[in-house]
């Protein structure tokens, strides 16, 4: 076994072992720390890997957990299922954008735009439906049955988080190494040579799209039924597409340890704005910050903590990580 | 079909599109002279609103006298960014530019969010508690006055782009950079006056609107849309396009709202961004994907 | 009588008022190597976007093994076999040259092992060995260039357009670049070059086609073409130099 290999290992261990002196709040922050580490390695494929940038991707968390909420509370199917359908959703309507956007050649700028068009008008449609609870927004019942998805136990929602992040993760290693992970990070480099050196970028964009869309929106059923209730503002709106994509791209975009390592960075910070949320004065402040990182890091760190850190490490790495996007 | 609540919609939209047309003159600016596209445009716009309120609770003085401040205000604001900021990636991949100008946005709707709260608030000027009436429809004074401002700013700047040394240069820069540079053209200075003047615009606009319109530091988002839609309809590459694409989404957008719920009504502006999107002509946005 | 590998036919493409190419005919046979020359502007490019399917053109066919791709996008016109260079490099460039090659390899070895083993023997082949880990943004300019024409090489087309594959290039780097595109025509892919250089081109081309605003003026063995007064008159380019016997 490499040392990398080993190093994983370890660390998989010890995050397995974490629950068992860990406090109550503590696994509560993890779990926050795995869930957006997933969320942001499901948009990694799309806006890292493939260098499509989306400010929208709430929109799938949204279907997806309503589409699993919904299935649950009108015909009793458990989110175990539902999570697959929402997902399916997700992914139909990820197809969607992406069909659109790329068909009509929209790129960068546009294709951002388009993404948090869905993702609003989504919003909009959610706040104003009253089938799935309006802008009271969905609440659903606990029952603490894990046949419901649903765990008295928040270390039950540890372990489902954490098992989600690191499949998520050997998911996106494992394309990385093969043809689709190397044709979207030479999509990202630069289209028009791909397609002269026989790739239909298309397809793969597609692709990258539908993958990162089925996982976000299979997330979305964790989202339901961690918190209970479903806000269409909040689980819709464009702070949580912020929360998603932050993470990569503060760690990384386009590496596969990007997402975890930003989430380990970012999310103990969210989580300290989230107890001050309840004080309104102070509701919006962690976003300031997201966005002065978001800055800082555009300026002074474009590739992320990861290849910055693996510099600094001195190791030679046989493909530089870059930032999301070359001319 | 009621025609007076049409008309009444029709004169709204044209009275309003003096602002939509001022917004997006600016948005043109920016984008045409850097081809950065600025996502804190409605964010910039809602501080502009934001300042007018100050000065009206604070010292008392009408949106209608005090828009020059907020103009200025937010002109430094976006000199400063465009110098501080964006200069410094201006050869830099445009997805850097986005999350840049995203951060920006974040940055500016939250500090108002934490600085004035999440309520609507709204501006009471006397202007605006008078009607007048024209044949059978109303208008309330200070729409009037706002769309007289607002067409008398765009006039100023389409003189000053057009007949101004400064002016000039701005367009020398934004046709042909290294032109410019070569005829002495300070680029990074042009650049960040450009930045200025459409943060200027917007500054003015939300102040114009601050007693017609409440307004929040949520409504941000709604506010770029809407110069986006605008910029992307009309700007033919022209600030012409932009200033009758302006008229034209505003009166859109008022018949929509006769006719549709006012729930509707952002349903309608996103709906609407992405048929332009997806159909936009190639123009100043231009650039189509082969 | 084999057919022609690439028969090019009527074929035109107009930009708003300027009618690029116009009416342009030609035909390779399966090995060839054929020079496609003439002055600046003469809408050579524009051919060379028209046959990889980056233009559609307006009017005319092209029929490539047999088959007509004129309306095909670019990624399954090489797939049939026809790959192309760009004038202007265009490497990946946070990617090795390795990696580079690879994207090309994995066309027609979808397995990421079989891919990096075509590659590499790619990389050997047009002497990039050495640098084969380096970013591609790294290299010099005649290093890209081989790079460019590793990737293309890599799709394993029978047809390879190359354009001005030797310019900006050094006296020594040129003659590496016209041994490397010969061999590459020895073992077997045909090649057509767009070139300026004009030694290069009558060294390596078995024929000439010879383009002026967007017209085929004049078609043959280099000696005929290049002493062919139309030819001389349209500007033969400023390196000409009367080639030697080979």
């Amino acid at each position: 076994m490499t040392v990398p290999r080993v190093a994983a290992l370890v660390v998989v261990l010890a995050l397995a072992a974490l629950p068992a002196v860990l406090s109550s709040y503590a696994v509560t922050v993890f779990i926050f720390i795995f869930f957006y580490a997933y969320l942001g390695q499901a948009w990694n494929l799309l806006g890292g890997y493939a260098g499509q940038l989306s400010a929208g991707h709430a929109a799938f968390v949204g279907l997806g957990a309503y589409t699993a909420a919904m299935l649950s509370m009108t015909l009793g199917l458990t989110p175990w299922v539902g999570m697959f359908v929402g997902g399916a959703l997700a992914a139909a309507l990820g197809a969607l954008i992406a069909y659109l956007g790329f068909r009509f050649g929209l790129r960068g700028f546009y294709f951002v735009l388009l993404t948090v068009a869905f993702a609003e008008i989504g919003r909009i449609v959610a706040l104003n439906t009253d089938a799935v609870g309006g802008a009271l927004g969905l609440y659903i019942t606990f029952t603490g049955n894990p046949r419901q998805f649903q765990f008295q136990d928040n270390r039950a929602y540890y372990y489902v988080a954490l098992v989600m992040m690191l499949a998520a993760t050997a998911l996106v290693a494992a394309l990385e190494r093969r043809r689709f992970g190397e044709y979207l990070k030479a999509i990202r480099e630069d289209e028009n040579a791909c397609e002269a050196l026989g790739v239909d970028t298309f397809r793969y964009k597609l692709l990258a799209m539908v993958l990162s869309s089925f996982l976000t929106g299979v997330g979305g059923t964790f989202y339901a039924y961690y918190l209970f209730s479903l806000q269409p503002n909040a689980v819709f709106g464009i702070p949580l597409s912020v929360e998603i994509m932050i993470r990569p791209i503060v760690g990384g975009a386009g590496t596969a340890l990007g997402p975890v390592l930003g989430s380990f960075i970012l999310s103990p910070l969210g989580e300290l704005s989230r107890v001050y949320l309840s004080q309104g004065a102070w509701s919006g402040l962690h976003l300031i910050v997201y966005g002065v990182l978001l800055i800082v890091v555009v300026l002074f760190f474009p590739q992320g903590a990861y290849p910055t850190l693996l510099k600094l490490g001195g190791s030679m790495s046989r493909s530089s990580p870059k930032p999301p996007h070359r001319i | 079909m009621d025609l007076t609540l049409v008309g009444q919609g029709l004169l709204s939209g044209v009275l309003f599109g003096g602002v939509y047309s001022l917004m997006a003159v600016g948005l043109t600016l920016i984008f045409g002279v850097m081809r950065v596209v600025n996502f804190a445009h409605g964010d910039m716009m809602v501080w502009g609103m934001y300042l007018a309120w100050m000065l009206a609770t604070r010292a008392g003085i009408d949106p209608y006298v005090g828009f020059p401040v907020c103009a200025a205000v937010l002109f430094t604001l976006g000199w400063a960014v465009q110098r501080g900021l964006v200069h410094r990636i201006v050869d830099a991949p445009h997805e850097m530019q986005i999350l840049l100008m995203l951060g920006v946005a974040l940055v500016l709707e939250n500090a108002a969010l934490v600085a004035f709260g999440p309520d609507p608030q709204r501006v009471r000027s006397p202007l605006t508690a008078s009607t007048l009436w024209l044949g059978p429809l109303f208008v309330d004074v200070g729409r009037l006055v706002t769309f007289g401002v607002a067409l008398a700013l765009t006039g100023a700047l389409w003189v000053f782009l057009g007949h101004t040394d400064l002016g000039r240069r701005i367009r020398a820069a934004s046709d042909n950079p290294y032109g410019a540079l070569v005829i002495g053209t300070d680029v990074g200075r042009v650049y960040a006056i450009a930045f200025g003047i459409g943060a200027a615009c917007v500054g003015a606009a939300g102040a114009l609107v601050s007693p017609i319109l409440p307004f929040q530091p949520a409504g941000g988002l709604s506010l770029s849309v809407a110069s986006f839609n605008i910029v992307i309809i009309g700007g033919m590459g022209s600030l012409l396009g932009a200033f009758v694409g302006g008229l034209l989404v505003s009166v859109a957008e008022s018949l929509g709202a006769v006719f549709l719920a006012p729930s509707m009504k952002e349903l309608v502006s996103f709906s609407l961004l992405i048929v332009i999107l997806l159909l936009r002509p190639a123009g100043l946005f231009g650039r189509r994907a082969a | 009588m084999s057919p022609p590998l690439l028969e090019v036919s009527g074929l035109a493409k107009r930009f708003g008022g300027l009618q690029a190419v116009a009416g342009l005919s030609f035909a390779m046979a399966d090995g060839e190597m054929l020079g496609l020359i003439g002055p600046n502007g003469a809408g050579k490019t524009t051919v060379f976007n028209l046959l990889s399917g980056f233009l559609t053109p307006d009017a005319g066919t092209v029929r490539f093994r047999g088959e007509s791709v004129a309306g095909l996008k670019p990624h399954a016109i090489c797939r049939r076999g026809l790959a192309r260079t760009f004038q202007i490099v265009r490497p990946f460039p946070h990617l090795s040259v390795l990696a580079n090659v690879r994207v090309g390899a994995l066309g027609r070895h979808p397995d990421a092992r079989e891919a990096d083993a075509r590659a590499r023997a790619v990389v050997a082949r047009v002497g990039l060995d050495g640098k084969r880990d380096a970013p591609a943004g790294s290299l010099t300019l005649a290093d890209r260039k081989r790079l460019e024409l590793a990737r293309a090489l890599a799709t394993e087309p029978t047809l390879l357009l190359l354009d001005e594959v030797m310019a900006g290039l050094s006296g020594p780097e040129t003659a590496d670049m016209v041994r490397l595109v010969s061999g590459i025509n020895a073992d077997g892919v045909s090649v057509l070059l767009i070139e300026h250089n004009m030694r290069a081109v009558m060294t390596l081309s078995h024929r000439l086609v010879v383009v002026s605003f967007g017209e085929k003026i004049a078609e043959g063995p280099p000696a005929r073409v290049a002493n062919d007064p139309r030819v001389i008159e349209a500007y033969l380019g400023e390196d000409y130099v009367h080639p030697a016997p080979a």
